[in-house]
């Protein structure tokens, strides 16, 4: 495909949209599977993209990939720390422990410079991001290393999934207590789940730093962030991997795509300023109508329209 | 694995439709691609920016005929001021728009630059940042497309201690005095640790640095510790909501505005207006100074907004802080084009014909009163070395209605503050292997 394509569509355009896609697996594999709720996505993005910054700067002749999967790793373990509160709480009141998670870690990057080696403006980026001769800083270079990683990641998630351990999460996130009674030592999968789900998060956070912005700082993982990932499983679909990609599509590009529309055809006639506010009416109009329209998600949507094809000239 | 492979054919689809490719014979106009934010928490004080840059481009181009006849093509793009989306804008407008090329990038926000940096220099496009950016980017034997124009952090470190200076009657008199900075805990707020301490190092005043945390509506702790320090000065380095906070809560703790000098961008009308009284006698470094009674003034009332075509939806911003940022920094893309078409000749420039043309922009007090622009932009000289030109601010006072300039030009420490930055522009051209330029490259 790279041979079809521009450098703007593969750098701006498919690296943002594959990377949300891997933070939406990281989610999806919490809520949508174990049915934990979080609102700590941004902050465990920030870890791993931290941490692979300081893993690859500190360690010389680290190579990149060997950074990114440390990294993800180091965020899995922040992750499985601050999962230690869904052993006694669950439902609304987790989603809010799971804030301190990402104001914690908003906070410890802001505050301690170390992590960041003492950059005047608290930002980090990759100087090298060459492995055996390939420049990932290019757009090329950054799409190739995208797309391998989360292709594998997905390939990771569909095997888990299929095993015991997506059993396992599927059945306590349909009744934790039934599970329990079935033997199932709920507390451990939930905390396998939190660790599993930042791990993917975690490489998602140092994708965007390096491979789509090339510096980030903590603002990049803002709450927002967050609420942008939970929003991409909400619509993209819940317990579907399908479903991050459309969510992420639909979160990503359907504002660009309605960028360029305005652009195109109203521009000069109406205010700037009106013509985006415009634009974010129709986007959450579009959300809400979505939501209400097929709370499963969009993926779910298109199954069923696909099942209905299927049988379509012979119904009956 | 059928909806993995399902969602990959996605891609493909979408990916392949949206191509298109538009080359058509090279006109006379400029393409200049403005990534702007009217929505947002940063609306307010954006919308007044943008109406000024556009302001003065329609004025060039329908007043003047242009840029040496060539005309302009601006275009506004929203990011709400996401670095992310900034990004996605410049990506899409880099290689211009039907032939007509880019000579520089506005990026409109510090962390902004600081994502760009690294393309930019790749794809050859200068980002420029009056009044922000990255302070060693000032160096442009490293950072040859990186533009911190105008007045950058560590001048506003330095003029903000000058004037102190220059209020107590000489540098003297500055030792042993505390002077507090009280500031936005973000990468803008801390950007001017360094050029402060070695100030406190060199004229021995106490250096005390406390921060607010983002976005700082509540700062009664902060107050209540500065009251207890008793400083001689307050320097305030705020931004947003939180600088009325700030000089709200100062009058109420009993620090006496007179001895809180603002920064940049808490020094316009948003910074006051919601302080009421509070703000009275306030006074703030004003690279950009406020007010409607320059000789440009005239020329847009005449050509702009007498005809009703001025973007900004309520004319009595006409002359507003931000609105002046907004003039002065067209001014200073105009001027530059005018550098670089008078070495290029009268066409559109590209990125590289671009960075020669700021790299050698030269505005003395003459020109500056040939364009109105004499008291609200200060004489620039850019080199390689130094990719900022100015460095000097005016000190502007409010008086509960309006922004009285108090001051004229007061210079930073150049000579102090070079090794600072030259320090820093090393180590980021060791990090990145960068052989930094001749001075004299472009001789």
């Amino acid at each position: 495909m790279p041979a079809f394509v521009s450098d703007y569509w593969l750098g701006v355009v498919l690296v943002p949209m594959l990377v949300l896609a891997l933070a939406g697996l990281g989610l999806n594999l919490l809520t949508g599977y174990a049915g934990q709720i979080s609102l700590g996505s941004g902050g465990f993005m920030a870890v791993g993209a931290f941490a692979t910054f300081n893993l690859a700067t500190r360690i010389p002749g680290l190579p990149l990939p060997l950074a990114l999967i440390l990294g993800g790793l180091i965020a899995a373990l922040a992750g499985v720390l601050f999962s230690l509160p869904s052993a006694r709480i669950k439902g609304f009141y987790l989603m809010v422990s799971s804030l301190t998670a990402q104001f914690f870690f908003e906070w410890l990057f802001q505050q301690v410079p170390w992590f960041y080696n003492n950059a005047s403006a608290g930002t980090i980026s990759l100087p090298n991001m060459s492995v055996l001769g390939i420049n990932f800083a290019t757009a090329r270079g950054s799409y190739y290393l995208t797309l391998v990683t989360v292709t594998l990641g997905f390939w990771l998630a569909y095997n888990l999934l299929r095993g015991n351990t997506g059993r396992v999460w599927t059945a306590i996130r349909d009744m934790d207590t039934a599970a329990a009674v079935i033997g199932i030592r709920v507390y451990r999968y939930k905390v396998l789940a939190f660790g599993v789900s930042s791990f993917f998060l975690g490489i998602a956070g140092a994708l965007w730093a390096f491979a789509y912005l090339g510096t980030a700082s903590v603002q990049s993982f803002d709450l927002d962030r967050s609420f942008q990932v939970l929003f991409i499983i909400i619509i993209g679909g819940m317990g579907s991997l399908a479903g991050n990609f459309i969510g992420s599509i639909f979160i990503l590009l359907l504002p660009l795509l309605l960028d360029r529309i305005s652009q195109g055809v109203f521009s000069g006639h109406l205010g700037e300023g009106f013509l985006q506010n415009v634009e974010k009416v129709i986007f959450g109009g579009l959300i809400a109508f979505f939501v209400i329209k097929e709370p499963d998600g969009i993926a779910n949507l298109i199954q069923s329209l696909r099942d209905r094809v299927r049988v379509w000239p012979l119904r009956f | 694995m059928r909806h993995f492979l399902m969602a990959t054919a996605a891609f493909a689809a979408i990916a392949t439709a949206g191509l298109a490719a538009g080359a058509e014979a090279a006109p006379n106009t400029q393409y200049i691609p403005l990534p702007t934010y009217r929505v947002g928490p940063y609306a307010s004080s954006g919308t007044l920016w943008w109406a000024g840059e556009i302001d003065y481009f329609r004025y060039i181009n329908e007043a003047e005929g242009g840029v040496d006849g060539v005309k302009l093509d601006y275009q506004e793009f929203e990011t709400g001021w996401s670095p992310d989306r900034t990004v996605e804008v410049y990506e899409r407008t880099k290689n211009g728009k039907n032939g007509e090329p880019v000579a520089f990038f506005f990026t409109h926000g510090t962390p902004a630059t600081y994502a760009l940096i690294d393309r930019a220099a790749v794809d050859k496009i200068p980002l420029i940042d009056p009044a922000g950016g990255r302070t060693e980017s000032a160096d442009g034997t490293v950072f040859p497309y990186a533009f911190p124009l105008l007045f950058d952090y560590y001048s506003q470190a330095s003029v903000g201690i000058n004037f102190i200076a220059q209020k107590e009657g000489g540098f003297d008199k500055l030792k042993g005095q505390k002077i507090v900075t009280v500031y936005l805990d973000s990468a803008y707020g801390r950007e001017t640790q360094p050029a402060i301490a070695l100030l406190a190092k060199k004229y021995g005043f106490q250096n005390i640095q406390l921060s607010v945390s983002d976005p700082g509506s509540e700062q009664s702790a902060i107050w209540r510790q500065v009251r207890e320090i008793r400083p001689d000065w307050v320097f305030l380095r705020t931004w947003g909501v939180s600088t009325p906070v700030a000089i709200k809560t100062a009058v109420r703790f009993g620090i006496p505005v007179k001895h809180i000098i603002g920064d940049v961008w808490a020094g316009s009308e948003a910074d006051v207006i919601p302080a009421g009284s509070a703000a009275i006698g306030y006074e703030a470094l004003a690279p950009y100074p406020g007010g409607a009674n320059f000789a440009i003034d005239d020329r847009l009332r005449k050509a702009i907004l007498d005809k009703n075509e001025s973007n900004l939806a309520d004319t009595k911003f006409f002359g507003a802080v931000y609105y002046n940022i907004g003039l002065v920094n067209a001014a200073l893309a105009v001027e530059a084009l005018h550098v670089g078409h008078k070495h290029f000749g009268n066409r559109p420039l590209n990125g590289e014909e671009g960075r020669w043309a700021f790299e050698h922009l030269h505005i003395d007090n003459a020109r500056l009163a040939q364009i109105g622009f004499l008291g609200l932009l200060q004489p620039i000289n850019v080199t390689v070395t130094d990719h900022e030109g100015g460095g000097a601010a005016r000190i502007q006072q409010w008086d509960g209605k309006q922004w009285h300039v108090v001051t004229d030009w007061i210079q930073a420490d150049h000579a102090l503050l070079e090794p600072l930055i030259k320090a820093k522009s090393a180590e980021y051209a060791k990090e990145h292997g960068i052989t930094p330029r001749a001075a004299d490259a472009e001789d």
